[in-house]
C-alpha cells in the first residue's frame, strides 16, 4: 500500500518538474533571461502555429485521406472561432457554461482539499489507521464513475450536487496521498529536535509536519485542480438537470445537434479552463512557499 | 523521561554521568558495552572514535533520545543543548524564527525569546542575517544558526553530535573557534563527539578514546592547553604530540 503512495508521489514530482520549466521565467539571478523568454513564450507560440497548420490540413484533406470521413467533422479553426466566440448567442452560452463549470470544479476542489487533508491528517496519526483506511481509498479511486452514475443520481438528484460529487470523487485521491506523504516524511532529525523539547502531538503537527508537508500538498493541489475540471465536465455529461448548464452540458447539447464547430469551441473553453487552473495553482504555490522552498532540492 | 534518566546517581554534581551503560539494538547489534564516565560542570569532554563505533549512540543516550539497555545515566534534562550532525533548521522559518524555536516549544514568552534570540544570533556572528531563510545561507552559516538556537535556552549541558562533519576544513576551524568562545562565555559542560583528532584536541579539556563495536572507552587524555585557544595552537609541537598519542591509542584499539 505504501508503495502505492510513493508511486503516486513520484509521478507527481515528475509532473512538477515538467511544469517548472513551463513556469520558470526567471534565471538563477531571479530576473528573466533571454533563454527563458524563448522557452516560455516563443516555444509555445511556434507550437501553436504548427498545431493550427496541422489542424487546417486535417480539415481540408487529412480526415478524408486517413479516416475516410468528411472534413466537416473537424471544422477549420477559423470556423470554430467564428461560430463559437464571434456569434453572440453561442458566446453567451459558452460564458455561462464556463462560469458553471468553474463553479462546480472549484466547489468540488474545495471539498476535496478540506476532506482530503482531514483524511490525511487522520491517517498520519497512526500506522494502523493508515493501513486500515488506505484500501478503501484506493477502492473509491478505482470505482468507475460511470458504474455508479444511477446511484449518485438517486442520492444527489441529477443536478449540480451530483456533478460536485463526481468532481470530489475524481479529485480527492492525489490530495490525500500527497498530503499523507508530506506529513509522514519529515526528516527524522527534525522530529528528534521536537522530541527533545517534549513537543506534543498537536504542536508537532502544527509547527513541524504541516509546514514540512506544504510542498507535497501543493503538488496534490495542482494535480487535483486539473482533475476537478475533468470531474466537473464528466459530471455534466451525466447530470444535466436544472438550469445550470456547464461547459460539458453545452458541448453535449451541440453534439446532439451535430453542430461540430461549437463542440470544438466548447472543448477549447474546457482546455483553457484547465490551463488557467493549472497555472493559477502554480502561482499560488510560488506565492505561498516560494520564499523558502528550494525547487532543486 | 525514562526511568534510567531519573534514577538518582551517586552523590556527585556531575553535569553528565554514565555508569555501566550498555546498548544492544533490537536487531542484536551491540553498540555500547558497559561504559562509565562523567563530565563535570565547566569541563569540555570530547569522545573520539572511528565511524560506527557507537559514539553517536552514546550521545543519543545522554540526550534521552535513546534508552540504554542497561546502566544508569544522569543528565540535567531541563537545560540541555543538543547540536545535531546537520543544522536541522526548519526551512520555512527565517534565522530569527529558527533560533526562537526551542524557546517557543518550551513556552517562553514572546518578548523574552525574541530578546534572547537576537542575543544568540549576535553571539554566533549572524547579526544582519535574521530574516534570511536557510536556503539562502551557506553550510557554515546554517551551523551557526543551529548553535544559536541551542544557546537561547542557556543550557548548562551542551551535547554536540559530530556537528561540523559536513562543512569544509576552513569553516570547521572557524566554527571551532566559535565553540571555544561560547564555552568560555557560557561556562557550560560540553560533551562533543567527533572523528577528527585535531578538532578534539583543540576544543577539549579532556578526551575519551572509543573503540569499535561494541563501543567502549579505551583511553583517556587530559588536554593541558589554556583557554582561550589560539588558532595557531594547531601548529604547536605539543599539540601535534598529543594528537599523535591519541592517534596511537585509536590504532591500538583496532589492532
Amino acid at each position: 500500500m505504501t508503495a502505492g503512495v510513493e508511486d503516486q508521489t513520484e509521478v507527481s514530482l515528475t509532473a512538477l518538474g515538467a511544469d517548472e520549466s513551463l513556469l520558470g521565467e526567471t534565471g538563477p539571478s531571479g530576473r528573466p533571461t533571454k533563454k527563458n523568454i524563448v522557452s516560455s513564450i516563443v516555444g509555445p507560440l511556434v507550437f501553436l502555429v504548427v498545431f493550427l497548420a496541422f489542424w487546417e490540413y486535417m480539415h481540408l484533406d487529412g480526415m478524408r485521406r486517413f479516416f475516410d470521413k468528411p472534413g466537416f467533422l473537424l471544422p477549420s479553426s477559423v470556423t470554430v472561432i467564428d461560430q463559437s466566440f464571434l456569434d453572440s448567442i453561442v458566446r453567451q452560452q459558452m460564458i455561462t457554461g464556463l462560469a458553471w463549470t468553474t463553479f462546480t470544479a472549484l466547489t468540488g476542489l474545495a471539498i476535496s482539499v478540506v476532506l482530503g487533508i482531514t483524511l490525511a491528517v487522520l491517517m498520519a496519526q497512526a500506522r494502523w489507521l493508515e493501513r486500515s483506511m488506505y484500501p478503501y481509498l484506493v477502492a473509491a479511486q478505482a470505482l468507475p464513475v460511470l458504474a455508479i452514475v444511477p446511484l449518485i443520481g438517486s442520492v444527489y438528484g441529477g443536478g449540480i450536487g451530483a456533478r460536485i460529487f463526481v468532481c470530489v470523487m475524481i479529485s480527492i485521491f492525489p490530495i490525500v496521498t500527497n498530503t499523507l506523504f508530506g506529513l509522514t516524511s519529515v526528516e527524522p532529525s527534525l522530529q528528534e529536535l521536537f522530541t527533545l523539547r517534549g513537543a506534543s502531538r498537536s504542536t508537532r503537527l502544527r509547527k513541524l509536519q504541516f509546514p514540512a508537508a506544504m510542498p507535497s500538498i501543493f503538488i496534490g493541489f495542482r494535480i487535483s485542480a486539473g482533475l476537478s475540471v475533468i470531474g466537473a465536465i464528466v459530471g455534466e455529461q451525466f447530470f444535466r438537470a436544472g438550469q445550470k448548464p456547464g461547459i460539458g452540458v453545452v458541448i453535449e447539447q451541440f453534439r446532439q445537434k451535430a453542430r461540430f464547430p461549437q463542440v470544438y469551441g466548447g472543448l477549447m473553453v474546457a482546455a483553457l479552463l484547465g490551463i488557467a487552473v493549472f497555472f493559477a495553482f502554480g502561482a499560488l504555490r510560488k506565492f505561498a512557499i516560494g520564499r523558502w522552498y528550494d525547487e532543486s532540492s | 523521561m525514562t526511568e534510567t534518566m531519573t534514577t538518582p546517581m551517586t552523590e556527585t554534581d556531575d553535569a553528565v554521568a554514565f555508569r555501566d551503560v550498555s546498548m544492544t539494538f533490537p536487531d542484536g547489534t551491540r553498540a555500547l558495552s558497559a561504559t562509565s564516565f562523567a563530565v563535570a560542570p565547566g569541563e569540555f569532554v570530547t569522545v573520539v572514535g572511528p565511524s560506527g563505533c557507537g559514539k553517536s549512540t552514546l550521545l543519543r543516550i545522554a540526550s534521552g533520545l535513546t534508552t540504554p539497555t542497561t546502566g544508569f545515566v544522569s543528565v540535567d534534562q531541563s537545560s540541555l543543548g543538543y547540536v545535531f550532525q546537520d543544522a536541522t533548521l526548519l526551512p520555512w522559518r527565517t534565522v530569527q524564527q529558527n533560533v526562537e524555536l526551542l524557546a517557543e516549544l518550551d513556552g517562553m514568552p514572546k518578548d523574552e525569546r525574541r530578546r534572547r534570540a537576537l542575543e544568540s544570533i549576535e553571539l554566533v556572528g549572524l547579526s544582519g542575517h535574521e530574516e534570511k531563510y536557510p536556503k539562502q545561507m551557506s553550510g557554515g552559516m546554517r551551523m551557526r544558526a543551529s548553535l544559536a538556537r541551542s544557546l537561547v535556552l542557556d543550557p548548562t549541558v551542551f551535547l554536540f553530535d559530530e556537528p561540523f562533519g559536513a562543512v569544509d576544513e576552513i569553516t570547521r576551524e572557524r566554527l571551532n573557534d566559535e565553540v571555544i568562545s561560547l564555552f568560555m562565555r557560557k561556562k557550560f559542560a560540553g560533551l562533543f563527539i567527533t572523528h577528527s583528532i585535531t578538532e578534539a584536541v583543540f576544543l577539549s579539556t579532556r578526551i575519551l578514546v572509543m573503540s569499535g563495536r561494541p563501543g567502549s572507552i579505551v583511553g583517556e587524555f587530559g588536554v593541558p592547553f589554556e583557554y582561550p585557544r589560539d588558532p595557531e595552537l594547531r601548529f604547536d609541537s605539543h599539540f601535534a604530540e598529543l594528537c599523535g598519542e591519541i592517534s596511537h591509542a585509536l590504532r591500538g584499539a583496532h589492532s
